[in-house]
This record gives C-alpha cells, structure tokens and sequence, in this order.
C-alpha cells in the first residue's frame, strides 16, 4: 500500500532541446528594382531549424506565405469563390489587382490555363502580355502557372522566363516529364525559381530535386510535393510532407527546400463545394473552412508557401500564423476558469 | 517507441504456443504477427488470460504497452477509449483512438434546451466512405458552481444519453454532487488543480473514475501535479496544459507537442497520458461578434488540436458546416498509414450490365474508385467500371504527374476484355482527364464521350448524353 501525498511532489521538468544537423534553404521569390527586378518588395521563405511551431526552436525566421490564384481566362468556379471574384473573372490584371489589394495576398499565381492546346492554345507570346498586364497592376512576387501540358509549359515558361529576366518569378511548375535540362537552364539563365513538382512520393522528389542541382544553386528551388484535399488524400499528403520535412531536418539534404502546397486543391472534395442536406449547409462556410482545415493540417508539416483561393480561409490562415509568431501565453487567467465561462 | 520495433517472434515467445485457435487466427505465430501490429488483441488470447500464463501475460503487457497510456471514460458499448498512442508521427506506426470531441452542457441551460442538445449531439452522423463519423462525449459544466444545481444537470444528462460524460469543475464539493448521480456511467472528472488536488483525487480514487489534471501553461506544475496524483494511486489521467486562442496559440500548441514529444521519445512515465484541448476557449473572447465567427474560429483551433496530439477536445459549437470538417480531418489524421491506397485495378462491373451498357474509367486511387462506386451503386446505374493503375493516386493529381495517360488507358481497356463485353465503343471519361480525350480516341479507336469532373454528375450525363447519342 503506497502512502498517500500530503504535499504536491515537486517534480523537474527540462524541455527538451533536441537539435537537427540541418537548415531548410532560404529561398527569395521576386526582385525589387535593386535586385534586378521591378517587384515592390521580394520574400523569403523556408530556413526553418526545427519541425514547424516546436516551441524550443523559437518561431521560424521567415513566416509562411500565401499566394492567390489568378486565372487568365473565365474559368468555372465554386460557387463561394465566384461570388468574391465575380467583376474580374475575365480580367488577371483586375483579378491580381483585388487579391493584393482587399484579399491582402503576399504573392499571386497566374494560372496561364489559356494555353494549353486543348483550351484556346493561346501562343507563349500572348501569356507574355498577359503577364505584362499583370505585372503592371501588383508589385508582388509573381508565380507563374502553367496549363498542365509539359511542352507547351516549357515554351511558354521559357518566353516568360526571357520576357521578365531578373524578377525571381517562381515557375509553377517543373515536372519529370519535362525536359529537365532546359528548363533548368533557362531558369538560370534569365534568374528565376524552380517549383519542383511531384506526385507525393518522396523519392521522385528527391530524384527531380537532383536533376535540377546540375543547372540551378540549391537557392532556386522551392517543392510541392502535391497536395490532396481534405477527405480526399490529405492524410497521405500531410504524412508524406511530415516526413519530408523531418528527414531534411535530419539531413537529408536534397529534400531540404521549402515546401509549397496547391491548397486550392482542397475544392476538389464535393463537400467543399456541392449543396448537401440542411444540416451541413451554408456551404458558403463550409466551403472556405474546408480549404482552410487542409491549409492548418499542412502549416503544421512545415509548408512555406500556400497556394490559396477563397478570401475568407486565406484571412483566417493569415490570423493564425501571425498569432503564432508570438511566444508564449501571458495571461493565465484568461482561461483558468474556462469551465465557468458563460457564452 | 519500443513497440514499433517488436517482432512477431519477440511475441510469440511469450505465447501459449499450443495453436488452439480459440482467437481465430490459424497457429500461434499468426497471432502474434496480428498483435505486433495492433490487428489483434492480447485479450482475444483465451489460454493466456489463466493463471497458468499469468506471468507471460504480464511480460507481454509490459513489452506491448503503449507511450500514451489508453484510458477509458464511461461504460459499456458507449464508452470511449483515448490516447494509448505508441508513436508521435502517424507515419511511424499508426495513431490509436480518434481524438473524442465531447460537446458541452452547463448547469445554466434549461431543461428543454439541455436534452435537446444532447439529442443533436447523439444524432450527429456522415457516413463517409462507409465509416459513421460522430461526436464522442457530453462535457458537464458548473456555471453556477452550486452543487445542487449541478447534481440536477448531471442527473438530466445521465438519464437522456449513453454517451460518456466529463464532469467539469474545479470545486470538488460540485464535483462530488456529480458523482452522487454520475459516479456509474464512469465519468471522466475534471479537473485536479494545485489547489484542489487532494479532494479531487480522493474522488476519483474512491469512485474509480479517470482523472483530469489541469496546470494552464506550466508545464512543471502540470507534471508535478500528474506525478503526485498518481503517487496518490490514481491510474488513469487526463492533461490539459491549457488552450490558448489567440496570442496564446504557439504556446498551446507548443505545450501539447512538448507532452507528447516528452512520452514517445524519452519515455516520460508522468507525461504518458491523453491530452485534453478545449477549442471552446474561442468562444469565451468573442466579445459581441457574430456566433459565426466564433464558430469559425473553435473550429480551426480544433483542427489545429486534432493534428498536434489532443486526444479529447471540448467543443460549444454544434452546427453542422464547422464540425463536418473537422470530423474528416479525424478521419483522415487516424487512418492507417500503413494500408496502400489503392484499390486493385481491373473491370469492375455495376448492377446488371448488358452489351449496351455505358462503359467509363476512373483511377485505383480508393477514395476516387469508393466515391464513383457508391455512386453508380445509389443511382442504381448499370455500367462497367474500369479501375485504371495510376499507383493510387486520384484522377486530376495523376493527369498532372503523368500517371494516368491516355496509352494507360488504352492499354487497360485492352486488358479488360470489355470489347467482347459490349457491342458499342463509347467510353465516358472523368472530366478532370478531359485533356486525354483526342489522344484515347486515336491509341484506343474508341469514341470518347467526356464526363463531368464529379462522379455525382454521371447520372445526369448518362440521361442526357448517353441514350441520345446513342
């Protein structure tokens, strides 16, 4: 029979300090006039230390970024989407201009869909002043988007590439199946960023990210390891960034980029968007919460970069990573007493 | 930590070795594979359970406990099990128990109010994929902080629902009035404080009930305070290190990832219990704005809970929209990593297809395949299904990675044998893989008719487009 405690037992506890051998690279999207470029200002991201929002490491030197997705021509869209962005559905420059503006995007992602072959084939030329018009209205860092068809990609990204030389748009994105050498090259050549993409498998990440080391410095390139939306994929998504994001940490070098995620694929998920029985609805809630619930689950892997589309889960996202740049909770007594709170 | 590195012959040791059966696995050996990872059950051994095995029992017990201990609040079918976590990271093994969400009641609320809540919270179901998704638990809160008042409402709430109960107050004489109705239903009580501790140990000691412990960022009083209640002879805690909203979320956050961290890797006896979030918290700084907001927000402090190690959270709202997403992202964080994503590929056929039946590809990734099947199966179509090998993953993610092209499709539209099956060559393809379209047409030399980019348009193409192109 133990013998009951009279007083509380003191016990110690040290936090533990754990360190890991490696830095995430510092990547820099965009270019101000003296960096050689015309951006209003250029952003870093990556360089974390240790897994996302562990508290010994102290918060990460470069917070994560979100960039809004601009199309350049009228694309269907969910219903609780298209209601924001209803004006500028036929105009980027108008789109971007909105996303910067009142949705306070830190970067925009022009979706070139336009050219792929099977839309409207729209020539590398024309996605050049489409991206003219667009660079005019924002001063953001840009991140150019391709239509999904590897060639056609490589020759509009390459005239972009050459029309824009120096402002460190990131090229979204560099695929297995393109030709690597090239667009590596060009990347290079007229000072941009890679976006290395892959299907979530770390190997082929890793494989992709070596390819490219033969023709850009490591600082160029930023990864999306795919991402899957909530209910549909997320988990292997989410596992497959974790583990990513710990194994570079660990050292594993050729994964130690920074990640970017398409959480804009969250709208995938019919929940997100469909009209269901009264008891889920309004949908007009259900929807941005459902991209901003794969966006929370991805901010904790480690994601720099997130790729977002509604406005109201890209402000709560906003919130909750400036809320997290603070330390610690000071005041202890807003809570002791939870369990008395009237609401 | 340990346990992931067990061998099925590090079990089987310990193994009554006399391959009766009576668990419903072929030999000893099968058994044991199955417990390693977590298939099976010790318990399900009948031999080991006599007093013969006793001493292997308690070895392999010892040798399979988990970092996070399993307790369980309440009784019987409804009873809900939490932590018993054996790793930190999903990947490493696979996360044990869902994170229960228990819904909260007050002394305040009245009668009629209170049991229709508890009606809501035990009605609230989605059937996702064939899994029931819920909500888990009642959580009892002392407003008044009178005993009487609170024993009514415990009264109330046993009497109207199975579900398990938290009874919440940090005043052990309310707590204590809980438990004189409560006490059967094997309530979880909360919370021992550094100020009440003693009392409300004492409770939980003689009602043998689970224990709560409570110590608002501080982690050293928190562990104190385990420590000294388990000194007491309490067995099954509960830790709240406190949530913050707000300022307070990094430190939160941080707190629950230093606990679980501080179980999994260093084996930490004191901090090897469930966690316990409370995203209700939002609602208590919402300062007049709308409940919309405060629901928006309980629901992305939840989510961020559910990824970072909370094993119960303490939820006010109710509504549908904010805890539908939340209950998939539970769904999606407590799958098992281990299983392949993928469903096998092949033709697959629906109700009773003739040779004038429609016939469409999707991918093998399983969520795509289920959500097309229970799809065709609900509008009662019949069609053939061929499940293209994209490596499991889902129709507009393999079209970007190039794993599902249009010689793949050709190619498995070959294999199926379907050209003896049907007299047409019309294939309905997902409208996410619209962009193959021209290219199946001239590898396959089928016609292509494109689908909608959600399988719960096919019913509607098909009546549309099908008969009348025909």
């Amino acid at each position: 029979m133990k013998t009951k405690p009279a007083k509380l037992v003191e016990a110690d506890f040290a936090p533990p300090a754990p360190t890991y051998p490696t830095k995430i690279v510092e990547v820099k999207l965009g270019a101000t006039k003296n960096e050689g470029g015309t951006r209003g200002k250029s952003i870093v991201i990556g360089g974390e230390t240790v897994p996302a929002f562990y508290g010994f490491g102290g918060p990460a030197p470069h917070p994560p970024v979100i960039a809004l997705d601009v199309f350049d021509m009228k694309v269907s869209l969910p219903r609780a989407v298209k209601m924001h962005v209803k004006e500028v559905l036929e105009d980027p420059a108008a789109w971007a201009k909105l996303a910067v503006e009142k949705f306070e995007a830190d970067l925009v992602t022009i979706h070139l869909v336009s050219t792929d072959p099977l839309i409207k084939d729209t020539s590398p030329k024309e996605a050049v002043k489409t991206i003219e018009q667009v660079a005019q209205a924002v001063k953001v860092p840009l991140i150019i988007g391709g239509c999904g068809d590897p060639k056609k990609d490589m020759d509009v990204f390459e005239a972009i590439a050459e029309a824009f030389a120096g402002e460190r748009f990131l090229i979204s994105s560099i695929t297995r199946d393109m030709d690597v050498e090239r667009c590596g090259r060009f990347i290079k050549r007229f000072g941009h960023v890679a976006l290395s993409f892959t299907p979530m498998n770390m190997n082929l990440a890793r494989d992709l990210n070596r390819r490219l080391y033969e023709f850009l410095p490591r600082e160029d390139i930023v990864m999306d390891l795919t991402t899957a939306a909530l209910g549909y994929g997320l988990d292997y998504a989410f596992s497959n960034m974790e583990r990513a994001r710990l194994a570079a940490l660990a050292g594993d070098l050729e994964l130690a980029h920074p990640m970017s995620s398409g959480t804009t694929n969250a709208w995938a998920a019919r929940e997100a968007w469909m009209e269901m029985a009264p008891e889920w609805e309004p949908r007009e809630l259900r929807g941005p919460l459902w991209e901003l619930t794969t966006a929370l689950a991805l901010l904790l892997t480690g994601v720099d970069l997130f790729m977002m589309m509604h406005p109201a889960a890209v402000k709560a996202l906003k919130d909750v990573i400036e809320q997290m740049a603070h330390g610690q909770p000071d005041e202890v007594d807003k809570i002791a007493n939870w369990v008395c709170a009237k609401i | 930590m340990v346990r992931k590195e067990l061998s099925p012959i590090d079990v089987y040791r310990f193994l009554p070795k006399t391959n009766c059966g009576q668990c419903g696995e072929q030999n000893c050996l099968a058994f044991a594979t199955k417990v390693v990872t977590s298939e099976a059950r010790l318990e399900k051994c009948a031999p080991l359970l006599t007093k013969e095995h006793e001493r292997a029992r308690r070895q392999l017990e010892k040798m399979l406990r988990p970092a996070v201990k399993e307790v369980v609040v309440g009784v019987g079918l409804h009873a809900v099990k939490i932590g018993g976590k054996f790793v930190m990271y999903r990947h490493e093994f696979t996360y044990t128990n869902p994170t229960a969400i228990a819904i909260d009641v007050t002394d305040e609320m009245p009668e009629g109010e209170l049991v229709d809540r508890l009606k809501k919270v035990e009605g609230f179901n989605f059937e996702f994929i064939g899994h029931p998704l819920k909500l888990d638990m009642i959580a009892v809160r002392s407003i008044t902080n009178e005993p009487e008042k609170f024993q009514a409402t415990a009264k109330k709430v046993v009497e109207n629902t199975n579900l398990p109960i938290i009874l919440c107050s940090f005043n052990p004489q309310v707590i204590k009035a809980g438990l004189a109705v409560a006490a059967k239903s094997k309530p979880l009580l909360y919370a021992a404080t550094k100020d009440n501790w003693k009392e409300m140990a004492e409770l939980a000691l003689r009602h043998r009930c689970p224990l709560g412990v409570f110590a608002p960022n501080d982690l050293k009083l928190l562990r104190s305070l385990a420590e000294t209640v388990l000194e007491y002879g309490i067995e099954d805690l509960v830790l709240d290190p406190g949530t913050f909203s707000a300022e307070g979320l990094a430190g939160t956050l941080s707190n629950f990832t230093t606990i679980r961290r501080s179980a999994c890797k260093s084996g930490d006896e004191f901090f090897g219990f469930p966690l316990m979030g409370v995203p209700m918290i939002a609602w208590t700084q919402k300062n007049g704005v709308h409940e919309d907001v405060a629901r928006w927000k309980e629901a992305y402090l939840a989510a961020l809970l559910i990824v970072r190690f909370a094993d119960i959270i303490v939820m006010h709202n109710i509504n549908g929209w904010a805890l539908l997403p939340l209950v998939i992202l539970r769904q999606n964080i407590y799958t098992d990593p281990r299983k392949p994503m993928a469903v096998q590929a092949g033709l697959k056929a629906f109700g009773k297809p003739d040779d004038n039946s429609p016939v469409m590809f999707t991918t093998n990734f399983a969520l795509t395949y289920y959500t097309v099947a229970s799809d065709l199966e609900s509008a009662k179509i019949n069609a053939y299904l061929i499940v293209v090998d994209t490596g499991g993953i889902a129709v507009d993610s393999s079209v970007a990675g190039r794993r599902l092209t249009a010689e793949k499709v050709a190619n498995a539209l070959k294999a199926s044998g379907i050209e003896n099956m049907v007299k047409h060559r019309r294939l309905i393809i997902p409208g996410k893989a619209a962009r193959l379209a021209l290219e199946i047409e001239e590898l396959s030399g089928w016609q292509v008719l494109v689908g909608p980019k959600d399988s719960s348009g096919i019913p509607k193409l098909l009546q549309e487009k099908w008969l009348t192109q025909a």
